[in-house]
């Protein structure tokens, strides 16, 4: 089971095309999961407006998808689209280490 | 219940103990290793944690229906399945047979970025689910430490990892966990705090150019184990601690006896030869005649049909037929008729438990009746005369479980500790045979002598040790107030012997003659003396006949002239 948000389809205008493809890994409804969701969500709605898509997959209820993504660190945000493939673990509280992470500004 | 878990229950010390399936490390760890509780492995890299790991969940599955995990952080599972087909384990088919899951764990330090707090359920969450999936007993994480190299905090890792043992804990599975050594501690990262119920070290040493692997129980809360460091081997079917499980000192004995090949020597040794399944030790200076002993035994046991292996460290094998042939022996016969077999090598080749192997593979596949080492000081240049001395005695015991007679040949180095050989297995062996030179009168000559033999009255007078095209032959030397006498000096005193006894006889002969003369002479003067008595008889004889005749005939004529005188009367 998972729970998909999608944002309004809406303007466009001077964002870039490709679509954000987004996946949260979490295990279960720990503080710890609840906590990256909401960082995540602020931090798309704030530097990837419309061209973002978040997929929160629960690894209690689907275990098996924690071999595909080879996830070991809860939680963990897989960036799946732009390629390259990039892993974020942590509760993304640290926001400038997000955007590192999801290559949205130069490393500092 | 298996041999194995009776064991295991016998010597658990009250500890449930989950054997291993791996030769010689159930017996050093009385049982196997703690059940339920993760044991660490750790050692330098290429010592065989992975594969020690491997065998214990392949074993598991197989022989004691127990299900294994292999959470791989290092390899991935085809390699991995590759890597252990060498051993013969087919982990496709296990895993088909949902007897054996590997997960191939990968970590990229430059894939992850560290943005907050954290924790490793997906771990537990994937080391879960694999266990459920096929209802796994064992564990292997296999190298854990990979993580700490992977991720970035390694203080949430190591609290991570403790939970991550106490959570193995719980759902009751035994675990092996595999550390690399670091420098000065057991682990790099100080694994051995946390797992710290059972700790096992592998090592991979090259003394004098040879590696051997060595294993050592570092720390086994709760249980009684060996305490001592192990040699073992990885060989075609798994890995083989201690690989002759030393029984001990318990088997039976025979008193059957085997011919040396060498008949004067059987008669030195009480009658009869060796005692069957005995260790016998020829031992001498170079060029004592020690290999021709033994090849003398072994073609007198291939000519009674029994077999015999010739193991050769020395010489090649041909060079051994020839040398035997010039002395008369010839072995084609024996080899060909499949009861003599050689088998050559320089010891240096490979480590002293590989030669032990070696040897009880080719001992179970020829099934000798007698085994010959030839010779068995070469190998201190493998291993030192401690390791040495402890090879022989797994041999020996091997070979006396099986009752197989045991010839070894024994390099000394002369002088005056000829009785000391090198390795010091005087002890072990029961027949002691002592070749040595004398020097006397400017030559060299071989002398035999039995030291010792236990069990049986034996000679202990030296013999003269003769070789010739005739064979091996045993002379006795020469005593003879107070000096021992061998070779030439030996030949020309029985040539003296040999003239003084003729001239002896001789002499005796002539003194017979001489008395038979006398006696013939003596013989003729009583024949003489005899017939003269008997003509003074007939003399006599004649003489009263006369007298009486005479008398008559006068009485006659009387009677008559008085008749013819008409007497008055």
């Amino acid at each position: 089971m998972t729970r998909k948000s999608t944002p309004k389809p809406a303007k466009r205008v001077g964002r870039p095309k490709v679509a954000w493809n987004l996946r949260l890994y979490v295990a279960g409804q720990t503080p710890r999961c609840l906590q990256a969701f909401a960082n995540l969500k602020k931090l798309c709605d704030e530097h990837l407006p419309g061209v973002y898509h978040i997929e929160v997959i629960d690894l209690v209820q689907n275990p098996k998808l924690a071999q595909g993504d080879q996830i070991l660190a809860i939680p963990t945000l897989v960036r799946r689209l732009p390629t390259p493939v990039r892993k974020i673990i942590g509760d993304l509280s640290n926001t400038e280490r997000v955007l590192v992470g999801l290559d949205l500004r130069p490393h500092a | 219940m298996s041999r194995k878990e009776r064991y295991a229950r016998e010597l658990g010390c009250g500890l449930d103990k989950v054997p291993t399936g791996i030769k010689g490390l159930d017996e050093i760890t009385a049982g196997g290793l703690p059940k339920g509780r993760p044991t660490l492995v750790c050692g330098p890299a290429g010592c065989g944690k992975t594969l020690m790991a491997m065998e214990f969940l392949v074993h598991g599955a197989v022989q004691f229906d127990e299900p294994g995990v292999f959470m791989a952080f290092e390899e991935t599972a085809p390699e991995l399945a590759k890597n252990v087909v060498s051993l013969g384990f087919n982990l496709a088919a296990l895993e088909r047979r949902k007897k054996l899951l590997v997960d191939h764990v990968r970590v990229e330090r430059n894939e992850i970025e560290e943005t907050g707090e954290f924790d490793l359920e997906g771990l537990f969450v994937r080391l879960g689910h694999a266990i459920d999936l096929i209802g796994a007993r064992r564990v292997v994480l296999d190298t854990i430490e990979s993580l700490f190299s992977a991720l970035p905090n390694p203080g949430i890792v190591r609290a991570e990892l403790r939970r991550l043992f106490g959570w193995l804990k719980d759902r009751g599975v035994t675990a092996i966990v595999t550390a690399e050594k670091g420098d000065g501690s057991l682990t790099r990262h100080g694994l051995e705090e946390y797992v710290a119920d059972c700790v096992l070290m592998l090592d991979h040493r090259v003394i004098n150019q040879i590696a051997t692997r060595r294993l050592r129980v570092v720390k086994y809360r709760g249980s009684v184990h060996g305490t001592n460091e192990y040699p073992f081997l990885i060989g075609h079917d798994g890995f083989s601690v201690l690989p002759i499980t030393s029984i001990g000192l318990d088997y039976a004995v025979s008193s059957e006896r085997v011919p040396t090949g060498v008949p004067r020597l059987d008669t030195m040794l009480g009658g009869g030869g060796y005692y069957r399944g005995s260790s016998v030790l020829a031992s001498g200076t170079a060029g004592t005649g020690k290999t021709s002993l033994a090849g003398a035994f072994a073609l007198a046991s291939c000519a009674r049909g029994e077999r015999c292996l010739y193991f050769a460290f020395e010489e090649a094998p041909s060079q051994i037929a020839r040398n035997l042939r010039s002395i008369g022996m010839d072995c084609e016969p024996a080899i060909a008729g499949g009861l003599l077999k050689f088998r050559a090598a320089r010891p240096t080749g490979q480590g002293l438990e590989s030669h032990l192997v070696e040897i009880r593979h080719l001992i179970d596949e020829f099934k000798p009746h007698a085994v010959i080492v030839d010779p068995v000081t070469n190998f201190v240049n493998v291993g030192g005369a401690e390791d040495v001395k402890s090879m022989l005695s797994r041999l020996i015991d091997l070979l006396k479980s099986r009752q197989i007679t045991l010839m070894c040949t024994s390099l000394t180095a002369g002088g005056d500790n000829e009785q000391q050989s090198e390795v010091g297995i005087s002890s072990l062996m029961d027949t002691w045979l002592l070749v040595r030179n004398l020097e006397t009168a400017g030559e060299r000559n071989r002398a035999l002598y039995v030291l010792k033999s236990r069990g049986m009255a034996h000679s202990n007078q030296v013999r003269e040790f003769v070789l010739s095209s005739r064979g091996i032959e045993l002379v006795d030397v020469y005593i003879g107030t107070g000096t021992v006498l061998t070779g030439s000096a030996r030949l020309a005193q029985e040539a003296r012997e040999r003239a003084e006894a003729l001239n002896a006889q001789q002499e005796i002969d002539a003194k017979r003659h001489a008395i038979e003369h006398q006696r013939a002479v003596t013989e003729a003067e009583i024949a003489a003396l005899t017939a003269k008595l008997k003509a003074g008889e007939e003399d006599m004889k004649r003489l009263t006949n006369g007298a009486a005749a005479r008398a008559g005939v006068l009485a006659a004529e009387q009677a008559a002239m008085s008749k013819r005188r008409m007497a008055d009367t």
